[in-house]
């Protein structure tokens, strides 16, 4: 650790005052992720979390993380007070502020209970090891005679001989750090806790009280709209701001280039942006909805295997059968019901950005670099974010705002309207896979020689049994812009990259296996010998009572299985459709999702996540597609961009497969990893046709019976 | 233009002198500083900004403020009874029918309206009542539940 890192973590456990704190220290990769950085910005490399007691007996939990809607603000606080031995409603949990938080790198990749979670677990349990120290020297007992419940440590065997951690905090200066080796006991040590505790953040939101960044209201704030360019690429060519200065209230702000009409309130804002004049030059469009897939093809960038065995070459010579067959992956939205915000402020030389972000620490360097301010004179403050899905890794408004906010000299709040939510969203990005397998005359897979453009390697991982396999990965599903890859910003989208990667390759599966005369779910289980996916695939064919039968029974209804690893968790999905073959509409009547997660913190958070994923991913498969022509995007908001309605909801089952012998893994993602190819194979027997395209629109799919 | 508006607010008077064309959403979220009332699409396609005027679910970003003279209006904020939830909020909150919240004080509402316009809904007419709600987090399945569980039942304020 650095002196300053020092200094800083001192300062820390200075303003949380005297009591108890303990500190986790987790230098793991993957949580920590970029210590060097951290470094620099003055935060403790090796802090993940705090754990505090004050001499008032109150309890708060310091995280990095944010709550975006996936709950994990109750299972976190559930965790540090099953371990604690304190009652839930007692512990206060903060997040996402980078004053009082420790750093976090951001939140995703279903890492916060999987990662974060023994963390917080080994906290608390340190913290009440301490306290049971204290409390055995008050009551002149050894440790090992006392109990804990309630917050309260009492001599076991005379339970009115006790004391409250308050009493026990107060006069206490005393830190503590637990490190890793704590911490991967605190796993081993788990129990299954089972307990489904009703949402700590669910009064708030239910009553209107939960504030989101752009319910956040400073005394003098103005509202921002900036002038926006009509197309990615265009470049202004002539702006003439009178006419928007003439509207009383308005001020017209230029920061280096950034356009923004001011006023005290969004409406007037609202009105006068629209009579700004502005000129842009927008490049004739090289690529639109269509010719992207030839692009990322030609365009590719140097690829990478990212999984060998064998020789696919001899595997192909061994192949009685083989198939080529190429997927493709639209550019998806990710759409939160609440578009992007910032809110800051600039006052004595220091930044207070409120922001919709799911990385307030990755913000601040952003925003200090923008304003030229150093970044340790910038506060980023996460209120209630109103969904991520990955969407939210990026937020370039929060430096929009703090420029604007410097130079109008008044906090500024930037909220985008849905059609620039669209227009500047990071996109899922449109990918194309192309697979060529092969099986022998007895139905066992002889090769897979695999190849991905522009969706990077997530969800490729080959758990079937091929001896000849290779896995080639061209491009990433991050970057992009004007001159990149990427024709527009993409990102992480829920899972990133796997649901393109699961759509290709559990279709080549299925596909095999219709080839071979064998029922799907009986040819997966002949082809793998993993035990948690035989676990996963069996336990979906009880839950849905499979009956077998090879695809396709082209009846108008059908049924269709796919499965997959993501994020450390292994799914299987049973989706049962039918197909209006004169329209093409696809009705969605059941799905069932076999989960194993390892340890299941909280079941019920752990269903809701299985069915948002499962109802999220309804969207990609069927309908999402962002259509764009050159740099315009022509879908801008829900009229013809169309989310996942209550009509499209199937019945939903989610059975929780049992493994308490590994620690937590993800469950805000695995889920949704299946749903394009699960649909498809449902698609499939109902009609005989093959999807190979998302999204499965009705046109496509009617497209595809045509063709037969 | 100024107009002087008035009407009722969660069961309090409310006047207040603006251009009467100006939309109920801003006017609630600004003005009156309720900011439960969600902006979403600015359409009136995604439901987030749903209130009740008059017991009938209206699309507060569609709405002109001086289209509400008169009459009586209830935000997300106005449906409990201090600290007793209407029996929608509290079948939310016992069905975990929310995860980000965002689209949850438009959806409460307009399923407050679709109870009040019909007591014993099917499940077909809950899942077309609520059709206009969009939520990305995926919470329909829960959504319909809580709805379900709280048909029938009555009580909180619709005035």
């Amino acid at each position: 650790m650095t002196d300053r890192a020092r200094i800083r973590r001192r300062d820390f456990v200075k303003a949380l005052g005297g009591g108890i704190l303990v500190l986790v220290s987790l230098p793991s990769p993957g949580l920590v992720s970029d210590a060097a950085a951290q470094q620099r910005r003055g935060y403790p490399t090796d802090v993940n979390a705090y754990l505090h007691i004050a001499e008032d007996g109150k309890v708060t939990l310091y995280s990095g993380k944010i709550e975006m809607g996936q709950g994990v603000m109750t299972s976190l606080t559930q965790m540090a007070a099953e371990d604690l031995g304190v009652a839930l409603e007692s512990i206060h949990i903060v997040m996402g502020d980078t004053e009082t938080c420790p750093f976090d790198a951001g939140t995703w990749g279903s890492l916060t209970t999987r990662m974060f979670g023994p963390a917080v677990r080994a906290a608390a349990a340190q913290a009440r090891l301490i306290l049971t120290d204290l409390a055995a020297r008050r009551l002149g007992v050894p440790r090992a005679a006392l109990s804990v419940e309630n917050g309260v440590v009492f001599v076991t065997a005379a339970r009115s001989r006790r004391v409250a951690f308050g009493e026990l905090a107060r006069g206490q200066r005393i830190t503590h750090t637990v490190d890793e080796r704590a911490v991967l006991r605190s796993v081993r040590e788990f129990t299954v806790m089972g307990r489904s505790p009703k949402r700590l953040d669910g009064r708030e939101k239910l009553t209107g009280a939960a504030k989101y960044t752009a319910d956040i209201r400073l005394p003098g704030m103005l509202y921002a709209r900036i002038v926006r360019p009509p197309a990615h690429g265009a470049t202004l060519r002539r702006l003439d701001t009178s006419a928007a200065e003439a509207v009383a209230g308005v001020q017209v702000v230029n920061h280096d280039g950034l356009v923004a009409v001011l006023s005290p309130d969004w409406e007037t804002s609202d009105r006068a942006v629209r009579l700004v004049r502005a000129d842009w030059d927008v490049p004739a469009p090289a690529f639109d909805t269509e010719s992207v897939f030839e692009h990322l093809v030609q365009a590719a960038p140097e690829g990478r295997t990212s999984e060998s065995a064998g020789d696919v070459e001899a595997g192909r010579r061994l192949s009685a059968r083989t198939f080529d067959v190429t997927y493709r992956h639209p550019y998806v939205a990710h759409a939160p019901m609440e578009p992007h915000a910032a809110l800051a402020e600039v006052k004595d030389g220091k930044a207070t950005v409120w922001a919709s972000t799911q990385s307030p620490f990755g913000l601040q360097p952003q925003i200090a670099r923008a304003i030229g301010f150093r970044a340790e004179d910038v506060r980023v403050i996460t209120p209630y974010v109103g969904g991520g899905f990955g969407g939210k890794a990026a937020c370039p408004q929060a430096a929009e705002a703090a420029r604007l906010a410097l130079a109008a000299g008044r906090p500024v709040q930037v909220a985008l309207t849905r059609s620039e939510e669209f227009f500047y969203d990071t996109f899922d990005p449109a990918a194309l896979v192309r697979v060529v397998s092969g099986m022998d005359a007895a139905g066992r897979l002889t090769l897979w020689d695999y190849q991905v453009y522009g969706a990077g390697d997530r969800g490729t991982e080959v758990f079937y049994d091929v001896p000849d396999r290779r896995v080639r990965v061209y491009g990433t599903w991050s970057g992009g812009g004007a001159a990149g890859y990427h024709l527009f910003g993409v990102g992480p989208w829920r899972a990133p990259g796997a649901n393109t990667n699961r759509f290709a390759a559990e279709q080549q599966i299925d596909a095999m296996a219709s080839a071979a005369g064998i029922d799907p779910l009986e040819f997966r289980l002949r082809n793998t010998k993993d035990p948690r996916m035989l676990a996963v695939l069996r336990a979906v064919g009880q839950a849905s009572e499979w009956q077998p039968g090879a695809a396709p029974r082209r009846t108008g209804r059908g049924r269709g299985l796919a499965c997959g690893i993501d994020a450390g968790t292994y799914v299987a999905h049973v989706a049962e459709v039918t197909v209006d073959r004169a329209t093409g509409a696809v009705e969605v009547e059941r799905v069932v999702c076999a989960q194993e997660m390892g340890i299941v913190v909280n079941p019920d958070g752990a269903k809701m996540q299985m069915e948002g994923c499962i109802t999220m991913g309804l969207g990609y498969a069927l309908a999402e597609e962002v259509r764009f022509e050159g740099g315009r995007i022509l879908d801008t908001n829900f009229g013809t961009y169309a989310l996942p309605r209550f009509s499209w909801v199937p019945r939903i089952e989610t059975v929780l497969v049992p493994n308490d012998d590994l620690a937590p893994q993800g469950g805000g993602e695995p889920a949704i990893v299946t749903m394009g190819a699960v649909l498809a194979n449902a698609i499939f027997d109902a009609t005989g046709a093959r999807m190979r395209r998302l999204p499965m629109t009705p046109e496509r799919v009617l497209a595809e019976i045509r063709r037969g | 233009m100024r107009d002087s508006i008035r009407f009722r607010l969660n069961g309090r008077p409310v006047s207040l002198t603006t251009d009467g064309t100006r939309k109920l959403l801003w006017v609630l979220r600004n003005d009156l500083e309720l900011t439960g009332t969600k902006y979403g699409c600015g359409e009136g396609v995604c439901g987030s900004c749903t209130v009740l005027v008059d017991g009938r679910a209206v699309h507060a970003c569609q709405a002109d403020v001086a289209s509400v003279q008169g009459k009586k209006v209830v935000t997300i904020e106005g449906l409990a009874r201090g600290d007793r939830l209407h029996p929608l909020q509290q079948a939310f909150h016992d069905h975990g029918a929310l995860q980000c919240g965002y689209c949850t004080p438009g959806m409460i509402l307009g399923a407050v309206a679709l109870l009040q316009a019909n007591q014993r809904p099917t499940r077909e007419q809950i899942v077309q009542g609520m059709e206009g709600h969009l939520c990305r987090c995926g919470a329909h399945q829960r959504i319909i539940a809580a709805i379900e569980a709280a048909s029938g039942q009555r009580g909180g304020r619709d005035d």
